[in-house]
């Protein structure tokens, strides 16, 4: 992902319907209104007026360019929901009026074995819902905007009477878990899981995981996030990582774990909680490297998987699932004004558990 | 996993290790009281290490009659697997002298016990890293004696009468007809012995995996004992493989000799970049420690690497090498029991052997000595049947 060669003529004048939102202008990462445009509805397109929009804890990432790839202004945002306001000729899954989202991909080569696979999320042309070179040479800017334009394959239907609001944050959260929970089978009735880590990630994990059937088992730092695991969030117990009497008696007991945290920490620990064959499926990224012990691996056979968002077709999949199922996230609804305040809150943790931008009603033209 | 032999390390406590310490412990009690000679009734004889300096000399020790479920074997052969050095050597922190090392047993029967139906005097078998497991628990019921919390090893074990186990660097060994592992007529016993570890241990994963279909590209880092027979097996499979090595030496060897379709040296950037996103699957032998990551961007989308060498440092893995791409790093350690027969008649079947250095007795200590540099090619192996006698 970098800046395009023929770097981005200024966005106001490549495409041409204007567009609002708020972007960030450099690695201080604090975002402030932001005046560009967004191309024309295409055959393939949809237009989505945005309703809402998550903030996951890439933005932050992006904005102040944690990861050396920030391309400034970035309009960060990928957990995308709002209304159908036009569609191309070509378009057969929306009409105006639909609910629809967007999450962490606007475009793939669509060619390659990872499409063709429904794998879009792998394949080594995808490109980003924000801070991307899309096909055309433009930056993309996500979705805390007013409004985005993107080809049908990469919206997302969101089902009549599925809340917006609370679904937004599933757009990458929601995929980013329950992606490898369907790949690992870890959404078989009776198997028991661990989830590692009670943020964004973590309680829709927890929420995926009872609705698939599982027994859900809480790992966390924090003695005081126990009553709300297993009171509010329906998890079936809870451990305290840092106490070694409570993890050696559930040493073995995990058909699979699903560990959502960023921060370091040790992972050979958690190694020890797995059945025979039991994998540990990373979707937090820490900074520095996992230090791995072999033998914890070799004796049991046990694996450490890596796993980033998911397919779009499984995105779909994923959303019926969750309105089928009453899964939604657990948010805080923010005007777009407290953005900036959100974000620190954001690095502290500080959120129970994702902030959803009311964009429809608190963002305006300056 | 009782904490002894060939996957244990002073790093990692398994659950029972407590147990066994304390059960070591009370290894003066009763019989067990008795010197190795007087244990059991039987006289038998081997090399044994007697501290870790881990050098080996002349010993004599006893083992059980042959009880119901029984077979007795008069020793062949046996192979020298790495883990018989760390171990001998206590570099795993679990070493219990007097040690007979040796797991990679070929041999013929001389005695079976009035249950056993499935091997005759006169025939010939093997005996690998497994001599008892509980038989009974979930592991055990879906053929992973291998992960068995109650394993017992074939040495330097506690076995469930309190007595220690005594290995294949002797000249016979009794053991439960489960873990016999029968010899299919043309599998030559000197070059078949090492497969009884090193086989299984490259071949159980790569099953286990999905590593064993035609056409499939396959990866294997080292080119040592369990490295040189992975090539072996995965071509047998009908896959494409690359050996991954340090050393530009080996290259010749590897495609020529062990007939390997590719060969990449792990410190040439370019090459390995050449080969990004290319493997199926790696299996990974190296027992040094070595850098993770690069070999993890060798993987396809969705490959996996199998560590089955287990080097003393933790590896380090910056996470974006296994999440592009939701790749996997596996472990896996030896086989179970019908996997080690299956591996035995695939092996048989395609004509798959070890390479082996044959050695006498005498020869046991330099052959340890040049094992410490990977001076072998691949495996040694004493002729026991031809050069141990009592001392």
């Amino acid at each position: 992902m970098e800046n395009g060669n023929n770097a981005a003529a200024s966005p106001e004048e490549v495409r041409r319907s204007p567009a609002f939102g708020w972007a960030a202008r450099d690695t201080s990462g604090v975002l402030s209104p932001f005046t560009f445009s967004r191309r024309k509805n295409g055959e393939n397109d949809v237009t989505i007026k945005i309703l809402y929009c998550g903030i996951c804890h890439s933005d932050l990432h992006s904005v102040k360019n944690e990861w050396q790839n920030s391309v400034y202004p970035i309009v960060p945002g990928h957990e995308i929901v709002g209304v159908v306001t036009e569609v191309g000729g070509k378009v057969d899954r929306f009409k105006v009026g639909d609910h629809a989202g967007v999450g962490c991909m606007v475009n793939s080569c669509r060619s390659c074995h990872e499409c063709a696979g429904h794998h879009e999320n792998h394949c080594p042309g995808m490109i980003l819902t924000y801070n991307s070179t899309d096909v055309d040479g433009t930056v993309t800017y996500g979705g805390y905007s007013d409004s985005v334009v993107v080809e049908e394959h990469f919206a997302v239907r969101f089902p009549v009477g599925m809340p917006l609001d609370r679904g937004a944050p599933l757009l990458c959260a929601g995929i980013t878990v329950y992606s490898p929970m369907k790949r690992f089978g870890f959404d078989v009735p009776g198997k028991h899981i661990g989830v590692v880590g009670l943020g964004g990630l973590g309680h829709v994990a927890v929420k995926f995981g009872k609705a698939f059937g599982a027994k859900v088992t809480v790992i966390s730092t924090s003695p005081s996030k126990r009553q709300e695991a297993v009171e509010r969030l329906g998890a079936d117990a809870f451990l305290v990582s840092k106490d070694p009497d409570e993890m050696k008696a559930a040493w073995g007991t995990m058909d699979g774990i699903i560990n959502t945290v960023s921060a370091a920490h040790e992972v050979t620990p958690l190694l020890s909680l797995l059945k025979t064959f039991g994998q540990m499926v990373m979707v937090g990224a820490p900074e520095k490297p996992l230090e791995i012990y072999a033998f914890p691996l070799l004796l049991g056979g046990k694996s450490i998987v890596g796993s980033i968002i998911g397919g779009m077709k499984e995105t779909q999949e994923m959303i019926d699932f969750a309105a089928e199922h009453n899964v939604t996230a657990d948010i805080e609804l923010i005007a777009m004004d407290y953005v900036n305040k959100a974000m620190e809150r954001v690095a502290k943790a500080d959120v129970r558990y994702r902030f959803v931008i009311d964009i429809g009603n608190t963002l305006s033209a300056a | 996993m009782a904490d002894g032999g060939s996957c244990s390390s002073h790093e990692y406590r398994s659950p029972h290790h407590s147990d066994r310490k304390k059960a070591m412990a009370e290894l003066g009690n009763g019989k067990k009281q008795a010197s190795p000679e007087e244990v059991h009734p039987r006289k038998a004889f081997g090399w044994a290490a007697k501290d870790k300096s881990g050098v080996l000399s002349p010993f004599a020790f006893s083992r059980r009659n042959t009880g119901a479920d029984d077979v007795t074997i008069k020793i062949l052969y046996c192979g020298i697997c790495h883990s018989d050095l760390h171990t001998a050597k206590n570099e795993w922190s679990n070493a219990i002298y007097p040690m007979v090392p040796g797991h990679e047993i070929v041999g013929v029967v001389t005695e079976v016990g009035q249950n056993v139906q499935n091997f005759k005097v006169g025939e010939k078998v093997g005996v690998g890293c497994i001599v008892n497991s509980c038989l009974s628990c979930q592991n055990c019921n879906r053929d992973y004696e291998n992960y068995c919390p109650r394993i017992i090893l074939t040495y330097n074990s506690l076995d469930v009468d309190g007595t220690m186990t005594y290995g294949g660097y002797s000249n016979m060994v009794v053991v439960n007809q489960h873990f016999v592992i029968r010899f299919p007529e043309n599998l030559p016993l000197d070059k078949g012995a090492p497969l009884l570890c090193a086989g299984i241990t490259v071949y159980s994963p790569l099953k286990e995996h999905g590593l064993d279909v035609p056409g499939k590209h396959l990866g294997v880092v080292g080119l040592g004992g369990l490295g040189h027979v992975a090539v072996k097996f995965g071509k047998a499979f009908g896959m494409k493989v690359t050996v991954i090595s340090t050393s530009l030496k080996k290259e010749k060897e590897a495609i020529e000799r062990l007939g390997a379709d590719a060969f990449l040296v792990s410190s040439n950037a370019e090459q390995m970049q050449a080969a990004m996103g290319t493997m199926d699957g790696i299996i990974n032998t190296v027992s040094a420690d070595h850098s993770i990551a690069p070999l993890a961007f060798l993987l396809k989308t969705h490959g996996k690497m199998i560590m089955v060498g287990a080097p003393e440092k933790p590896l380090q893995l910056p996470i974006f090498s296994l999440i592009l791409g939701g790749k996997t790093l596996a472990g896996s350690c030896i086989g179970g029991i019908k996997a080690t027969q299956e591996m035995i008649d695939f092996a048989a079947k395609n004509n798959i052997t070890a390479d082996i250095e044959l050695i006498p007795i005498s020869y046991l200590n330099e052959a340890m000595e040049r094992l410490t540099k990977a001076d072998v090619r691949y495996r040694f192996v004493i002729d026991i049947g031809n050069s141990l006698t009592e001392a």
